[in-house]
């Protein structure tokens, strides 16, 4: 049995649903990330594994130990809020000493831990302050020493890095693994960013409108996306309506307004409606002519290690990234050709649900 | 407003323009409430303090010259000194009644969803809609010796009390009537504080009670300090509660003024005993506030 289960969680306010019949298992020591635009209930999951928020159905387990209804209070979890949540009132060594103190661990041995958890965050030096007089980032880490000091059995995130600016993100990304590993803490993350929840989790669990969509390592679910709304919100994604053309064997293509495209075979059937997702990445340019699909450069912008270019072509404006490698990009007006190897395109059955450009704003 | 707009008309991009703007401004949009503070706080309280060291004929009533006599016989008469002890002593009980009645009042108006927190902060207000005086005549009714009270306590056979005329009497409607002034500071820094804060102490193994004591009331002291400032300072200068509920024989330092004024038609004297009030209120405020605030200044900000 997982070290953290639940069991078709359940909550609802009223009439709506926040989370609908949730079923996770977490193992001892893992990094699990729940993953959803905003509103997709990952939050209330949280709070519910917190005891701050009562589910209404489902049970959840820790250790073995049924905690669905255990106060907040008793279920002893490390938990780091959003807003950070320190005592403003309290220096940073009284507020990472709070939880020792709450747990009655003698006057004594309360004083190395707490050296102990902030030499962890790199915050010896800090043990006076006040949080009001330290920055962004600091204040993350007492969050993070506050929780991890108590030595938890499950260490709760709440979009722990929202707040703090894209640099020091990306840097407290990888410190905050690092931490996990040496500590070796099972660990829940709450994130609406994905390359957040790629770059750090052992597995990561896509949410949408209160489901459980997939649960996945980061890799499988960026390659394989089970629904396209997955492939659109991680990631950027070109999505082309389609037609099977033919069925055989291996082998299959798409009919792609007139335009055959080689797809590997997944048990299809001619006639069916499809959605191919590419990944930008996946596209190359090619001289015109050697292409499966010719276009024109609408617009590129230059992304330091990347290129992104616009192509419009017969089947729509089409995204393709290039790794800058210091060749001269293709001009702005060029014709060009775009190549793929058939292993790369994802078939989704059945036609485009919505929209695509809202995974363009969330996944940026 | 419109003298000011064609100062900023020209728009130009010139060097020179906002340095020239910069100080006029301000004292420009000040200048209006300070005339007013000048007029209606400033002008009375100096001509007050002028008019307390003038010397005061008791057989003509008439008054001038120059005199410390009033400040002497205040400082020196016993009676005086009772008043103010009794003034700062029914103040000081007060305070703390409404700190104790309103800081969970507030913290429990804090907590409400919606339609009953809006229902409930009318009700904590409405008070404040009905005049002093109404409602010490209310009180007085409520306590009298023919009044409820009295005929529940017959009723159940301990017997009439004399309630009214009592300082009890006086502190019960002095709570009642500051009440709002201590329940709105503390609500409003209730309403700034991060609700996460008290689910992080509860996270980390904290009953709720020790949340509170240990998260919550001190991020909101502040707030208590100022509803104690506010609610010391109205119930020290009080007039209409002590005035209609303690009688004549229990006077406070607002009725004495009163007495000096309209009784004995003493003016220097009232004016003497007002301005001790008022020197006597800024101490105890200031040291207070000192007290409470310089301890928290560097956590709180």
């Amino acid at each position: 049995m997982s070290f953290l289960e639940l069991k078709n969680i359940t909550k609802r306010y009223g009439p709506l649903t926040a989370v609908g019949d949730v079923s996770l298992s977490v193992e001892k020591g893992e990094f699990v990330s729940l993953l959803g635009p905003s509103g997709c209930g990952k939050t209330t999951t949280l709070q519910m594994i917190a005891g701050f928020v009562e589910p209404s159905a489902g049970t959840i387990r820790l250790d073995g130990r049924d905690i669905t209804r255990a106060k907040a209070n008793s279920r002893g979890l490390g938990i780091v809020f959003q807003s950070y949540a320190l005592f403003p009132h309290m220096t940073v060594f009284d507020n990472v000493s709070f939880g020792l103190e709450m747990q009655r661990v003698p006057k004594g041995e309360r004083k190395p831990r707490v050296e102990e958890a902030l030499s962890l965050v790199h915050l010896s030096p800090y043990a006076k302050r006040y949080p009001r007089e330290l920055s962004g980032g600091q204040r993350q880490r007492v969050a993070l020493a506050r929780a991890l000091v108590i030595r938890p059995p499950v260490l709760l995130l709440d979009e722990p890095l929202s707040n703090l600016d894209a640099k020091l993100r990306e840097a407290m990304q990888f410190e905050l693994r690092e931490i996990q590993r040496k500590v070796g803490t099972t660990t829940v993350m709450v994130t609406h960013d994905q390359a957040e929840a790629f770059s750090i989790s052992d597995r990561v669990v896509v949410m949408e409108a209160g489901r459980i969509t997939q649960i996945d390592q980061p890799y499988r679910i960026y390659e394989h996306p089970e629904t396209e709304f997955i492939s659109r919100f991680v990631g950027k994604t070109n999505l082309l309506p389609g037609k099977v053309a033919t069925a055989t064997g291996a082998g299959a293509t798409v009919s792609l307004a007139g335009i055959a495209v080689p797809v590997e075979n997944a048990g299809l059937s001619v006639g069916e409606t499809v959605t191919l997702c590419i990944r930008p990445e996946k596209l190359h340019l090619t001289a015109p002519s050697n292409g499966l699909l010719t276009g024109r450069v609408a617009d590129r912008f230059f992304l330091g290690s990347q290129w992104l270019y616009h192509i419009d072509g017969p089947l729509g404006t089409i995204m393709v990234v290039t790794p800058n490698d210091g060749s001269t990009p293709a001009e702005q007006g060029a014709p060009v050709g775009l190549e793929w190897s058939p292993s790369v395109v994802r078939v989704h059955r059945g036609a485009m649900a919505e929209a695509p450009d809202v995974a363009l704003e969330v996944t940026g | 407003m419109s003298a000011s707009l064609p100062d900023t008309a020209p728009a130009s991009p010139g060097e020179d323009t906002p340095q020239r703007r910069f100080p006029t401004a301000p004292l420009f949009l000040s200048a209006p409430a300070a005339l007013l503070f000048a007029a209606l706080v400033l002008t009375p309280l100096f001509l007050t303090a002028l008019l307390s060291f003038n010397q005061f004929e008791y057989a003509t009533g008439r008054t001038g010259g120059f005199t410390l006599e009033h400040y002497l016989a205040v400082v020196t008469d016993e009676y005086y000194l009772e008043i103010f002890l009794r003034t700062f002593r029914i103040s000081a009980l007060a305070t703390a009644i409404c700190v104790v009645i309103g800081v969970p009042e507030a913290y429990i108006l804090s907590r409400m969803t919606n339609p009953w927190r809006s229902i409930f902060l009318l009700v904590i207000l409405a008070p404040l809609l009905v005049s002093v005086v109404v409602r010490a005549f209310g009180w007085s009714m409520l306590l009298g010796p023919e009044g409820p009270v009295n005929g529940a306590l017959i009723a159940l056979g301990i017997g009439r009390m004399k309630l009214l005329y009592s300082e009890g009497t006086v502190v019960v409607a002095l709570v009642h009537v500051m009440l709002p002034f201590m329940v709105i500071p503390v609500w409003t820094s209730l309403q700034k504080l991060d609700p996460a804060v008290e689910q992080a102490a509860l996270s980390f193994g904290a009953s709720r009670a020790t949340a509170i004591v240990r998260v919550v009331a001190p991020q909101i002291l502040p707030g208590i300090l100022s509803g104690s400032l506010i609610v010391f300072g109205l119930s020290a200068s009080a007039f209409a509660i002590p005035g209609l509920l303690g009688g004549r024989r229990l006077k406070m330092v607002a009725t004495v003024v009163y007495d000096q004024y309209l009784s004995d038609l003493n003016w220097p004297m009232g004016a003497a005993v007002a301005v001790i009030l008022l020197a006597a209120n800024l101490i105890i405020m200031l040291t207070y506030h000192r007290m409470v605030e310089g301890h928290y200044r560097r956590r709180l900000g």
